[in-house]
């Protein structure tokens, strides 16, 4: 059966168009029961095993059920207690044209067998497709739809049972007078013999009595919001709340330099952390600037603003000045929402069935849920979801999704910090194991015939102390007339990691190998990552090398590539290996080329600074853990020793000449990483800093920046430079991965390292895109084949953007992670500090960005770092006595 | 608005409903004008087609173009102006429509058995009036039917499909308007699908050697399901003709 469907719409340049689409009609879409003798047999998770139990029904049933269902009760519908689901195709299409986070969970609830969904095609079927009417609106036309293929199963299995639920009244309505039993799904999940279900509804439907007063000034309909925005009367921004100040955030505008600032509940008028929304300025008499001040929301659940009302006085005489002032507005509307899942805790000292969750995310407004296990609840980290935030009340409402263990727990904290930078830490699943090599693991014959065989060569490792993927590996030996031979190794992780398999596929998905203070969740399972792949002392492993021959300058002379099997002499600690350097009585090979490769480093390491390479400081927070309990101890800040830099000058290298390499043989599909020249507007803070303190910055190019910083010193004051280089830090955008063929060739350069072109290569083990690179520069050599993917350009652009959003959220779950540690470590014995003599300091900050721990006494003019203190404990133990170094 | 669209929903369908392997509606009628030797009518799904053929007759224009040893086919492509959403002028002899017919041209030489009629010309008009993706098939398989309407001998059929591949997996049958938006690459196939032999085949855009072999069969197989449905209607067409000139009671 063929019919055509047919819609005009407008293009772009504003013509109205006719579109005429072909819709087939089929006969052959099963029904999905497993009972039905007439439908073709089909895959169908349907069961009449499962039973839903519920009360209203005497009988087992189907559930067939509306959009908004679907889109609103999202969180019931995971729940394993509901089964036998009937998804129409109307609605499934219907949810992914609204709301594609909600499709993503709805497409992973309907492939898992045992919750026995199915998807009905019903609008090409031949007996519930229905034409749309002339003038129908497309809701209407769908509910029909819907009601359409409710009655057609209660005809076409007489015997079996369905029900309808819906939360549109209008529609209940209709399909109970087409006789199609049909409920609300707070009616159904009531009846449900399962307690604790009830919490999880989402509650679109709190009505206030009519006297209740409004709390929030009304949203702009949306229509007006986008004849504002076209007439430029209002500006439309993602807003950001301040972490500090819950009655004030600012509003980031495209078309404004400075965000725009809004305060106060009005101001603020219900926005929440991310969305998009409509602002209106202010007149510029009313503007005002910033505030230092901290504001905490301390309401207790009940819908009286007075305190709030007292703070907004307070905020407003902090910030009323009138130098100074910035753009400020007010939020009009709301365009979209970025509702997400926070988690966080119950607040205490509540009763009733309404609680208030305060999330862990200072960002976030505290959110009004109903629950009836409160006291159990108080207990635990949970993870709660906002459904609305009505004018009338003070905070927005959400209900419970889950709970993720008890409050404290090392386990539970490093649940919150995986689940809220979205880190995929599930166990690697049976089919993704079922990839790894069989054990015992051999070298055959045949792998040596394909290799070059470097065994006898002594190549060596240098990594941080207890280390178990190590994935780089050096040698060096010398070579007739004074040349030197110098050979980077790294792990061959792409040999194991074949494409497409389903151990590639959670790689790439995982992108990274993140790193907590007291865990790591592995990019590939640990069989590779901490044996096949790590390149341990004393074992033979396969290896890809990079080897360079270079003269006494460090000049490289010839480039070569291939595979190999090597055997590393000794896996050191950076301390080992700047020992065995400094040790002049060791005279042995591996002495030797230490002593050879660190006076390299030391050559190219000062080319590269001289070609305008930046120094960025940012002491990396090491964390001592008591190896039983896993709690911090102490928190001290990384030594470096030369040999660190010798490693990284290697691994610099040796990236270099590996994007060299692939962008030559694949100019429009190698991925390569390109670290943006920052716009000059993100230096304003460090060269206000600099003339604060009488030193020029000059930012105009990262050598006159890099060289600004190295004159920045003052002799009395250390930290002050290093305090420079974490403020130039914060000045710099991320790096990113990118396929060649997708920028000009002038963006590929890495402006922090001031080299035209660089990739990633050296740690295949923690990181996918430097599989990608090695499957790339294995082609090159002729050691394997492409792959369809590999050389898609648009496939990988959709990887890198993976990549990148996984790497970025590594870092942060990672600094989190250590500022978890770091601020446990004194807060949780509460600490009350005192500065040297008698100065008192209640603040304890933990900067994320700076990575140390500091402290900001209200006295003093500038922080200082927990590394400039000696920390004794007081005779009470909850004090700490902090030393200073350096006098303030 | 590609990205949220899939060619092949994780059901198996597509956006118009068939499955991977399905070609669209075809319909189709010989002899629709009296005015030329051959025409014929095709559609294959919202595509429609027009093809008229005159000839074999006298070189026209300049003698120099007639070969001693075959017929010079002439192919003349067009589009009207109503045939996309958007209403648009299109002189004869662009880019696009030069290169169709001269594709079409050698898609149809390889089938006329143009030895049979040397120093002469064959004309192959074809104007599409909706195009809704597949156009070159299209037009291909209406000037089959229009040769044969003709009594142009042929050495077979020519008959041509496209093919695209979806989820860089699955490989799809007949790409329609809307498919070739939303991406994908499509191959475009004209072969004699009795002998099995292509005579022109063309792509979009570049994809991976592994895959070519499965779209490739695909289009093929398109190509005969197409054979078959021409070779119905051209004997229920015979039928037709036959039975009102008297002949077909005889059998």
């Amino acid at each position: 059966m063929f019919t055509t469907k047919a819609f005009i719409k407008k293009n772009k340049v504003g013509n109205y168009l006719k579109h005429v689409r072909e819709h087939y009609i089929r006969d052959d879409i099963s029904c999905g029961l497993q009972e039905c003798e007439t439908c073709l047999p089909v895959e169908s998770f349907l069961s009449p095993d499962h039973e839903n139990k519920c009360s209203l029904f005497t009988s087992n049933h189907y559930l067939i059920l509306d959009t908004n269902v679907v889109l609103d009760q999202m969180d019931i519908l995971e729940e394993s207690v509901i089964g036998n689901v009937i998804i129409l195709h109307t609605v499934l299409n219907e949810v992914k044209h609204r709301s594609l986070p909600i499709y993503k969970r709805l497409c992973a609830v309907i492939e898992n067998p045992s919750r026995h969904f199915y998807v009905f095609i019903n609008d090409h079927h031949q007996g519930t497709y229905l034409q749309q009417n002339e003038g129908e609106l497309i809701n209407d036309y769908n509910d029909r739809c819907i009601r359409a293929a409710c009655s057609w199963y209660i005809n076409h299995a007489p015997k079996q049972k369905f029900v309808f639920l819906t939360d549109d009244s209008a529609n209940r309505i209709k399909a109970q007078k087409e006789d199609i039993p049909s409920y609300t799904v707070s009616e159904y999940v009531q009846n449900l013999n399962t307690s604790g279900l009830t919490d999880k509804l989402s509650r679109k439907d709190f009505h206030g009595n009519d006297f209740t007063k409004d709390v929030f000034p009304n949203h702009l309909s949306n229509v007006e919001l986008l004849t504002g925005i076209r007439e430029g009367k209002l500006l439309q921004g993602t807003f950001r709340a301040s972490r500090d100040n819950f009655l004030e955030g600012f509003v980031n505008v495209d078309s404004y330099e400075e965000p725009v600032i809004v305060q106060g509940r009005a101001g603020l008028n219900r926005s929440v952390d991310g969305d998009t929304v409509a602002v209106e300025l202010l007149k510029e008499e009313e503007w005002v600037c910033p505030s230092e001040i901290i504001l905490e929301d301390e309401g207790v659940g009940d819908e009286s603003v007075d305190d709030v009302v007292t703070k907004e006085n307070e905020l407003q005489k902090a910030t009323k000045k009138k130098s100074g002032a910035k753009p400020t507005g007010r939020v009009v509307g709301i365009i979209r929402r970025k509702w997400r899942q926070y988690c966080g805790i119950l607040q205490g000292g509540i009763d009733g069935v309404y609680q208030m969750f305060v999330p862990a995310d200072k960002s976030i407004p505290k959110i009004k849920i109903e629950t009836r296990q409160a006291e159990f609840l108080r207990t635990q980290k949970l993870i709660v979801t906002i459904d609305s935030w009505p004018k009338h009340s003070r905070y927005p409402h959400g209900h419970f999704v889950r709970a993720l263990g008890n409050i404290g727990d090392q386990t539970t904290e490093n649940e919150v910090i995986l689940l809220e930078h979205d880190v995929p830490h599930s166990q690697f699943s049976e089919e993704v194991l079922n990839c790894l090599p069989k054990m015992p693991w051999i070298i055959t014959d045949d792998d040596v015939k394909k290799r070059v065989d470097l065994r006898h060569l002594d190549i060596c490792s240098v990594d941080p102390p207890g280390c178990t993927d190590i994935d780089d590996a050096l040698h060096c030996r010398p070579l007739a007339d004074g040349k030197l031979e110098v050979g980077v190794h790294i792990a061959d992780v792409s040999h194991f990691i074949r494409p497409g398999t389903p151990l590639d596929r959670e790689a790439a998905s995982r992108a990274t190998t993140v790193y907590l203070v007291n865990n790591r969740i592995d990019m590939v399972p640990a069989l590779l990552s901490s044996n096949l792949c790590s390149l341990r002392g004393g074992e033979e492993r396969f290896a890809f090398s990079c080897i360079w021959e270079m003269d006494q300058n460090a000049n490289i002379l010839s480039t070569r590539f291939h595979k190999s099997i090597i055997k590393s002499r000794k896996a050191m600690t950076y301390e080992e290996a700047q020992l065995i350097i400094d040790d002049k009585t060791k005279q042995d090979a591996l002495a030797e080329a230490l002593r050879s490769l660190n006076k390299l480093a030391k050559i190219m390491k000062q080319r590269r600074l001289v070609n305008g390479a930046l120094v960025l400081a940012s002491p990396e927070v090491k964390i001592q853990m008591d190896s039983e309990t896993m709690e911090p101890l102490d928190v001290e800040v990384k030594k470096l020793f030369e040999t660190n830099s010798m490693i990284e000058e290697f691994m610099l290298q040796a990236n270099i000449s590996v994007a060299e390499k692939i962008l030559e043989e694949f100019p429009d599909c190698a991925m390569l990483r390109r670290h943006p020249v920052p716009p000059a507007t993100n230096f304003d803070p460090l060269v206000k800093a600099g003339r604060h303190l009488g030193f020029e910055i000059r930012v105009d190019s990262g050598k006159n920046l890099a060289k600004s910083l190295d004159e920045a010193v003052n002799t009395k004051n250390p930290y002050l430079n290093t305090m420079f280089r974490i403020l130039a830090t914060r000045c710099m955008l991320q790096a990113v991965y990118f396929v060649s063929g997708t920028y000009q060739k002038e963006e590929y350069f890495h402006y922090g390292l001031a080299v035209p072109l660089y990739t990633h290569f050296t740690s295949p083990i923690r990181r996918y895109a430097d599989i990608i690179v090695h499957r790339l520069l294995a082609v090159i050599c002729g050691a394997d084949s492409t792959y369809p993917d590999l050389l898609d350009k648009n496939k990988t652009t959709e990887l890198c953007q993976n990549l990148n959003y996984r790497n970025r959220m590594a870092q942060y779950a990672g600094r989190a992670s250590i500022a978890f540690n770091t601020h446990g470590n004194y807060k949780m014995r509460k600490v009350t500090c005192c500065m040297s003599v008698k100065t008192p300091c209640k603040f304890l900050y933990h900067d994320m960005a700076w990575n140390v721990p500091y402290l900001w006494p209200k006295k003093a003019k500038r922080p200082i770092f927990l590394n400039t203190m000696k920390r004794t404990r007081h005779k009470k133990p909850e004090v700490w006595l902090f030393t200073l170094l350096t006098p303030l | 608005m590609s990205k949220n669209r899939e060619l092949l929903s994780k059901i198996g369908l597509r956006q118009d409903g068939r499955r991977a392997d399905e070609l669209r509606r075809i319909r189709c009628k010989l002899g629709v004008f009296t005015e030329p030797d051959g025409s014929a009518y095709l559609e294959q799904g919202l595509t429609k087609v027009l093809a008229a053929v005159y000839g074999p007759h006298q070189v026209r224009g300049s003698r120099s173009k007639a070969q001693h040893d075959s017929a010079v086919v002439n192919c003349q492509f067009s589009m009207a102006v109503f045939s996309t959403g958007e209403r648009k002028k299109r002189p004869r002899g662009d880019r696009k429509s030069t290169e169709i017919s001269i594709h079409l041209r050698q898609a149809l030489t390889a089938a006329i058995k143009v030895e049979l009629y040397p120093w002469t010309q064959i004309d192959v008009y074809v104007e599409v009036l909706h195009a809704d993706g597949g156009i070159y098939p299209a037009c291909v398989n209406a000037a089959t039917l229009a040769l044969i309407d003709a009594g142009i001998p042929l050495k077979e059929y020519v008959c041509a499909c496209t093919a695209s591949l979806a989820n860089n997996d699955v490989p799809l049958l007949d790409v329609s308007h809307q498919e070739e938006i939303i991406g994908g690459p499509t191959l475009t196939v004209a072969a004699l699908p009795m002998s099995g032999k292509i005579v022109l085949m063309e792509m979009s855009q570049r994809f991976h050697v592994d895959h070519l072999q499965k779209v490739l069969d695909k289009a093929l197989q398109g190509c005969k399901d197409i054979k078959s449905i021409l070779d119905e209607a051209v004997k229920s067409h015979i039928q037709d003709v036959g039975s009102s000139t008297g002949w077909a009671s005889t059998t």
